[in-house]
C-alpha cells in the first residue's frame, strides 16, 4: 500500500486521525461492522443468548440425560407421569427418579425434550426464513426491477398474503399440504414472503436511478448484472435486521402452529406441541407448559434483541 | 378527501377478490376426502356421491380445473364448457345475494354462525386493544421523555418480553395465576368461559318486546345481543355485563400484550424524534411551559405513526385470536375458523374468510382516513 493510499485511509477514518499515519489499521468494513454491532448492549446479549442456545442444540445428546422420545413407564422404576421437577442434589428424595424438569403425560423425561427442542425450533426457523428470504428477494428485485404490470401484479398478489392473519393463512396451509412439520416450515416461509418482497422492492426502486447505475449502464453493464452487483448490495443491510427479526417471529408461528396441532407427529419434541399436549393440565402440573414456554419465550427473545442491536448499529438513519 | 377514500376503496376491491379467489380454490384442492371428513370415515360411496352431487363438488373448481377421486387435474379442453358452470361462478353469484352459504358441518347458514360467534371476537379484540392502547401509549411516552432513565430501561424490557412470549403461554400463564394460585383472594379471575354457569344474557330482542322481528335488523340485533358488556347495560343487566367483563379480562390482556409491547416502542421511539425537531425547539425558546410542549406539540405529532401500528395490528390480533380464543374457551371467529380449517367445511371457511378480510381492509381505510384528518399534509396529496 503506498503511503498516499494510507493517507487516504486514514483521512477517511476521522476517528483513527490522531494515530501515527504509518502505524493506522486499513479500515475494513466488517470489522467496522462487528464493532458497532458489538457496541450495542441489546446485540450483546441476544448474541450470547443466541449462543447459548445453539451450544444447547447442537450438544443435544450429550447434555440430555434421557431418549426425549421414549416414555420411561416400565423401564425406570417409581416414575410418575406429570411429575414435578426432581433434582436430588437439591434435596429431592433418593426414592424418586431423578428429572430435572419433571416428566410429561406420556413418562417421558421433560427435560430432555425441552433440549431437544432448541434444535427443532432452531432449525425451522431459521430455514423457513432463509427459504422466505430467497423467495422474497427474486419477488421484489424482479417487481422493483421491471415496475410497471409486473410490480402491480407482484405486489398486489403480496399484499392479499398480508391482507389475511398470517397464522390462519398457515394453519390453511399446512391442512391443504397434510400435516407436518416441513409443510408447517413451507406455511411459515410462504406468509412471511411479503416482508422481504417488499424490503428488496424499496431498495431496488431507491437505488435504480442512482449515478452509480447509470454509470454502469454507461459501461455497458448488462440489466441482469447491474440488479444483481450493483443494486442488490444495498438490500442486504434491512435484510439481515429483518431476518433477524423474522427468525424470532417464526420461531413463534412455528410454536402456535404445533400448539394448536396442525404440525403431525406429536412426539417429536417441540415446545409448542409439548404445551398443546398438556394444556388442560395447567392446573395439575403447570411446569410442562410454563417451561417449554419460557424456553419459547427465551429463543424469541434473543433473536429480537440481536435484530435491535443490528438495526442500530447498521441503520445510519437511527445514529442519532 | 372524498377522492381519497374512493381511489382507497377502488384499490381494495382486487384485493378482496384475489382473497376470495386464492381461499375458494386453495380449499376446494386440498388433499382428502370432504365428504368422509363431514360424515365420518364410514360413509358409504353411495351416500358420499349424493353429498358430491349435493354441494356441486363435481363440478369444476374454476374453468377447467377438476378434482375426482382425490386428485386435481386440469383439463384445458373443458375450459370454454365450464366457462361459466363452475363451482367459483355459482359462489359469486351466491354471494351477490347476500348468501355466505351453509356451513356443512353445522348445517346452518354462516350468517348465523357469524351473529352468534362474531360478537365474542369482537368484544375480545376491542378490549385488547384498549389495553393495548391505554398503557402502551403512556409508557412509551414515559420512556420517551425520560430517555435512559430507569424507566425507559425498564419499559423497554417489559416491552422486548412481551413480543416474545407466546400467546398461548401468556394466556395459560395468566390463567394459572389468576385461576389458581390467586384463588380465593380478591385478586381472583375467571380463567374460560365466556360468563360464569347461572348467569346468562336475556337477548335484547325478549327486552325490547321485538321477537317478531325478522330479516337483516333481527340479525343486527341479535348481533348487538351478543356483545354482553354494551348490550347488558343499555338493557339494565348489570349484573351479565360484570360478569361478562370479569371473563375477558385475562383473555385481553394475553392478546393485547404484543400490541401493548409495539405501541410503547412505536410511541417511544416517535417522542424521540418529535422531540428533537426544531419547532420543538422553538416552542421551549418562546417560553411554552414544559408541560404544554410535551402534551401539546409533541404527543399530537408522536402520536401519527402510532395509528398507523394500531390498525397494522388489526391483523396479528385476529390471528392471536385463533390462540385466546382456545385457550380461554370462548367460542369466537377465531376458534369457528380453526375448527373450519381442520374439519373441512369449505362454506364456513370460505365466509369467514371474507368477512375477517372486510373488517380488515376497513380498518385499514378507518385508519388512513383518520390519519388525513390528523395530519393535514397527508389531506393535501
Amino acid at each position: 500500500m503506498s503511503t498516499q493510499e494510507q493517507i487516504a485511509l486514514a483521512e477517511a477514518t476521522p476517528v483513527q486521525a490522531t494515530v501515527p499515519i504509518a502505524t493506522a489499521r486499513p479500515a475494513s468494513l466488517w470489522r467496522d461492522t462487528l464493532g458497532s454491532v458489538l457496541r450495542q448492549r441489546s446485540a450483546r446479549v441476544g448474541l450470547l443468548m443466541l449462543t447459548f442456545l445453539v451450544l444447547v442444540a447442537i450438544f443435544a445428546p450429550v447434555i440430555a440425560t434421557h431418549d426425549p422420545y421414549q416414555s420411561l413407564l416400565g423401564v425406570e422404576p417409581g416414575v410418575v407421569k406429570r411429575s414435578g421437577p426432581c433434582i436430588h442434589v437439591l434435596g429431592c428424595p433418593a426414592s424418586q427418579p431423578e428429572h430435572i424438569f419433571g416428566t410429561d403425560g406420556n413418562f417421558r423425561d421433560l427435560y430432555s425434550r425441552v433440549v431437544y427442542g432448541a434444535r427443532t425450533s432452531l432449525t425451522v426457523g431459521v430455514a423457513a426464513v432463509t427459504f422466505a428470504i430467497v423467495i422474497g428477494t427474486i419477488i421484489g428485485a424482479i417487481a422493483g426491477y421491471l415496475g410497471g404490470t409486473s410490480d402491480n401484479v407482484l405486489m398486489r398478489l403480496m399484499d392479499v398474503l398480508l391482507a389475511f392473519p398470517a397464522l390462519l393463512l398457515a394453519i390453511a396451509i399446512v391442512t391443504a399440504a397434510g400435516r407436518s412439520l416441513v409443510n408447517a416450515l413451507i406455511a411459515i416461509a410462504i406468509v412471511s414472503i411479503p416482508v422481504y418482497a417488499r424490503i428488496v422492492r424499496s431498495t431496488v426502486l431507491t437505488t435504480r436511478e442512482a449515478d452509480f447505475v447509470t454509470a454502469s449502464k454507461a459501461l455497458g453493464e448488462s440489466g441482469f448484472g447491474i440488479l444483481v452487483r450493483r443494486i442488490m448490495p444495498n438490500s442486504i443491510t434491512p435484510l439481515i435486521v429483518a431476518a433477524t427479526l423474522g427468525v424470532g417471529g417464526a420461531v413463534l408461528e412455528i410454536a402456535a402452529l404445533a400448539f394448536v396441532g396442525v404440525t403431525g407427529d406429536v412426539s417429536n419434541p417441540e415446545w409448542g406441541s409439548i404445551i398443546g399436549l398438556e394444556r388442560d393440565q395447567i392446573f395439575r402440573a403447570p411446569h410442562i407448559i410454563l417451561i417449554p414456554g419460557i424456553a419459547i419465550t427465551i429463543t424469541v427473545l434473543a433473536f429480537n434483541l440481536l435484530g435491535d442491536g443490528l438495526r442500530d448499529a447498521l441503520d445510519p438513519r437511527l445514529n442519532r | 378527501m372524498t377522492r381519497f377514500i374512493i381511489r382507497r376503496l377502488l384499490v381494495t376491491i382486487p384485493v378482496l377478490i384475489g382473497i376470495v379467489f386464492i381461499v375458494f380454490v386453495l380449499a376446494r384442492v386440498v388433499p382428502g376426502d370432504p365428504c368422509r371428513a363431514v360424515l365420518g370415515e364410514r360413509a358409504t360411496d353411495a351416500v358420499c356421491d349424493a353429498f358430491i352431487t349435493r354441494y356441486g363438488l363435481d363440478k369444476a373448481i374454476i374453468p377447467g380445473l377438476f378434482k375426482a377421486n382425490h386428485a386435481v387435474a386440469f383439463h384445458i379442453e373443458q375450459i370454454p364448457t365450464t366457462l361459466l358452470d363452475n363451482q367459483f361462478v355459482a359462489y359469486l353469484g351466491q354471494l351477490a345475494q347476500g348468501d355466505l352459504g351453509t356451513s356443512i358441518k353445522h348445517s346452518r347458514p354462516v350468517t348465523t354462525l357469524l351473529i352468534e360467534r362474531l360478537p365474542t371476537t369482537v368484544e375480545l379484540t376491542i378490549m385488547a386493544m384498549l389495553f393495548a392502547v391505554s398503557v402502551g401509549i403512556p409508557l412509551g411516552l414515559i420512556s420517551g421523555y425520560r430517555h435512559n432513565s430507569k424507566a425507559d430501561v425498564g419499559t423497554m424490557v417489559v416491552a422486548n418480553f412481551g413480543v416474545s412470549i407466546p400467546v398461548f403461554v401468556l394466556g395459560l400463564a395468566l390463567a394459572f395465576l389468576f385461576g389458581l394460585v390467586l384463588k380465593g383472594t380478591p385478586f381472583a379471575l375467571p380463567p374460560s368461559a365466556r360468563l360464569s354457569t347461572g348467569v346468562e344474557m336475556v337477548p335484547l330482542a325478549t327486552v325490547w318486546g321485538l321477537e317478531n322481528l325478522q330479516g337483516p335488523l333481527r340479525g343486527i340485533l341479535d348481533f348487538f345481543s351478543g356483545l354482553y358488556i354494551p348490550a347488558g347495560i343499555i338493557s339494565g343487566q348489570f349484573n351479565v355485563s360484570f360478569d361478562a367483563f370479569r371473563h375477558l379480562i385475562l383473555p385481553a390482556i394475553a392478546l393485547g400484550t404484543i400490541p401493548l409491547a409495539i405501541i410503547a416502542r412505536i410511541t417511544r421511539s416517535s417522542l424521540l424524534e418529535v422531540l428533537g425537531q426544531d419547532f420543538v425547539r422553538t416552542a421551549r425558546a418562546k417560553g411554552v411551559k414544559e408541560r404544554s410542549v410535551i402534551l401539546r406539540h409533541a404527543t399530537r405529532n408522536a402520536l401519527l405513526p402510532v395509528v398507523t401500528v394500531i390498525g397494522l395490528q388489526l391483523g396479528a390480533l385476529l390471528s392471536g385470536a385463533v390462540l385466546t380464543e382456545s385457550v380461554f374457551n370462548l367460542a369466537g371467529v377465531g376458534r369457528t375458523m380453526f375448527e373450519a380449517i381442520t374439519g373441512r367445511d369449505y362454506v364456513v371457511v370460505q365466509g369467514l374468510t371474507l368477512i375477517i378480510a372486510l373488517i380488515y381492509v376497513t380498518v385499514n381505510l378507518i385508519v388512513d382516513i383518520s390519519y388525513g384528518f390528523l395530519d393535514p399534509r397527508v389531506r393535501a396529496r
